[in-house]
């Protein structure tokens, strides 16, 4: 099977609140001093392709971002972790594109680099957050698509794939060619890749396209625009329960849970 | 293209918070628009990714409404975008307003911001969070049936498990007692959470990590990418307060903390906590409040 993942490269998301500082003229996060990562569900669904490759026995895995030069090292740790080939679409300019404008070159690259049967892309990414892309790109590609999933197996000619829902799972039996949108779970955290593997793919071939390579045209913002950007203040101020022993702390814990909860 | 608005129901409006505080969204949406409210139910229990969807898409094709409004549950998630692609127009996830302009509200970068959001071409395709729009039921004009297709090729559900069964949504949790890493295990939840949770009448939440670590199912996660909640009450136990973990409890009216860490960023948003260790603090909770119910 051939495989494609997605993966986008954003500002760490974990960084405390404290240092988190946005550029209101250019409507963004300011950098600052985080780093830059994979979206954790661009690694979830890598995982996911790694281990449906492992149980399946064959296939080739090709990860493809569409960013600034930074996102090579992304692509790189991704090799590392055995995917096959890596592409990068370079953004040469340093706006940030909206969601469809992304999936159509996502799409444009896809068609580039071959025929692939399973499309993957993160439940959404931990910056915009938009949860779009998988969706788009699955409608210009027209193919069918199916979300949160956490799991591809396949049995006889089909894909057998479990998918997460607000109450809990999902089976579904679909054929490729399908784009899938992948979620966290127990068994899909990112491997650490080895020492050696990390070395060799730095090494590794990786292709790097323009958008005049693919040949597309976008208009970054016909979708929707962001018009406004703040950070909201709504620190509270924390009474620590009161007492000089344990027993008298959680004493006044409890009264204060009783008092809250019987108001009820 | 009408002022028309139109809402996709997943759920009962008369039974279900979610679908009421939909209607509510799409009826004063509706009348700032000056359009009327259309809506369009779809059986949940028979939902099928691919027919549902162009079902939906023919429907609206008719109706042609500005704006289409859906609820948060995973199947309009799974919606939204491919129905905008497919009507031309602009789809939002995660809304907490939209205007008649089409601006849409939203947070951002794991709950550290919040941006707004100019839809640019119609109709406008949103997904809302529930909670954050006033709840109505009528009068709701009679919702249009998705008609039933046949799925060719295309993916089919299966089986439809759910592991929460019985269990009230935890959407509708009036209080909540919620794990994080720090408990340490899955022991930590069978023994010592919930028990507290029955103590107070609440249902158990959990924190990314701790489902991530497989120590409860992933239906239970709270936060950005897990469930909004809206307690009266949210106690979280071994749990940082990362952002993203907090996205899902803005709307919770207090919130109180057992961490062992006095600088966790989870005393920046409670109204009242304890720093302590969790496996001291809980076994005696519990024992205090058997006590007081007696
Ligand atoms: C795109 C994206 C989406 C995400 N979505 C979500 C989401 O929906 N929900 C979510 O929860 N997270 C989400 N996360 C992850 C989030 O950023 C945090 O990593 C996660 O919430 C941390 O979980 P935690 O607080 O349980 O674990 P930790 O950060 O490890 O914190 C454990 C806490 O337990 C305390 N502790 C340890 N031992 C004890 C003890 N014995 N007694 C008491 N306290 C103790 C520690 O002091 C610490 O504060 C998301 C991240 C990304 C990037
Ligand atoms: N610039 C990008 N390059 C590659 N994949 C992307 C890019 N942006 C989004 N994606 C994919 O789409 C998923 C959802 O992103 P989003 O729609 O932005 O929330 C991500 O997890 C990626 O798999």
């Amino acid at each position: 099977m051939n495989i494609l993942v997605c993966m986008k490269q954003i500002l760490d998301p974990e960084i405390p609140a404290r240092d988190f500082r946005i550029d209101a003229a250019r409507k963004e996060a300011e950098r600052g001093s985080a780093d830059l990562v994979a979206n954790i569900f661009c690694e979830n669904a890598l995982e996911t392709a790694l281990q449906f490759r492992e149980r399946s026995g064959g296939g080739r895995i090709t990860v493809l971002s569409y960013g600034a030069a930074s996102a090579e090292d992304m692509l790189r740790k991704a090799l590392a972790m055995k995917a096959d080939a890596a592409a990068l679409v370079l953004n040469e300019s340093d706006a940030q594109a909206d969601p469809l404008a992304v999936a159509q070159i996502l799409a444009a690259a896809a068609r580039k680099l071959g025929d692939f049967d399973l499309i993957l892309t993160g439940r959404e990414s931990g910056d915009w957050g938009a949860g779009q892309t998988g969706g788009l790109l699955a409608e210009e590609l027209q193919r069918p698509c199916v979300s949160f999933v956490d799991t591809v197996d396949v049995t006889g000619d089909k894909l057998r794939l479990r998918r997460q829902t607000d109450s809990g799972y999902e089976i579904v039996e679909a054929k490729p060619p399908i784009v899938l949108t992948i979620t966290n779970a127990e068994h899909n955290v990112p491997r650490i890749p080895k020492v050696r593997d990390v070395m060799t793919a730095h090494r590794q071939p990786l292709t790097t396209f323009t958008l005049a390579d693919l040949g597309v045209t976008v208009d970054p913002h016909a979708y929707y625009d962001v018009v406004e950007l703040a950070v909201p203040r709504t620190e509270t101020q924390c009474e620590l329960v009161p007492g000089d022993t344990l027993d008298q702390k959680v004493d006044a814990l409890a009264r204060r849970l009783v008092e809250v909860t019987s108001a009820l | 293209m009408s002022s028309d608005v139109a809402i996709v129901l997943f759920g009962n409006p008369a039974t279900d918070r979610a679908a009421s505080g939909l209607v509510g969204a799409g009826q004063q949406l509706a009348q700032q628009l000056g359009g009327s409210l259309h809506a369009i139910a779809v059986d949940a229990q028979t939902y099928q990714p691919e027919s549902a969807l162009t079902s939906i898409e023919t429907i609206c094709r008719e109706m042609a409404p500005r704006a289409i409004l859906l609820s948060n549950d995973t199947y309009s998630q799974e919606i939204t975008p491919r129905l905008a692609h497919r009507l031309g127009g602009s789809a939002a996830g995660d809304a907490v307003a939209i205007t008649p302009e089409l601006r849409v509200t939203r947070q951002v970068y794991g709950g550290k911001a919040q941006a707004v959001i100019q839809l640019k071409r119609t109709p406008a395709v949103v997904w809302l969070r529930s909670r954050t729009f006033a709840p109505s039921i009528l009068p709701l004009p009679a919702p249009r049936g998705e008609g039933a297709r046949s799925e060719g090729e295309g993916p089919r559900i299966v089986e439809r498990s759910s592991e929460a069964q019985g269990q009230a949504r935890l959407e509708d949790a009036r209080v909540i007692v919620a794990g994080g890493r720090g408990i340490g295990g899955p022991e930590g939840f069978a023994s010592e959470l919930q028990p507290l949770a029955l103590l107070l009448g609440a249902q158990l939440a959990a924190s990314r990590a701790a489902c991530d670590a497989g120590w409860v199912p992933p239906a239970l996660q709270v936060g950005q990418t897990g469930k909004k909640v809206a307690p009266d009450l949210y106690l979280a136990i071994g749990i940082t307060g990362a952002s993203q973990h907090m996205a899902g409890v803005s709307e919770a009216k207090q919130i109180a903390a057992i961490n062992i860490d006095r600088d966790a960023p989870i005393f920046k948003h409670c109204r009242f906590g304890i720093v302590e260790d969790y496996r001291k603090v809980v076994p005696l909770l519990r024992e205090k409040l058997s006590a007081m119910q007696r």
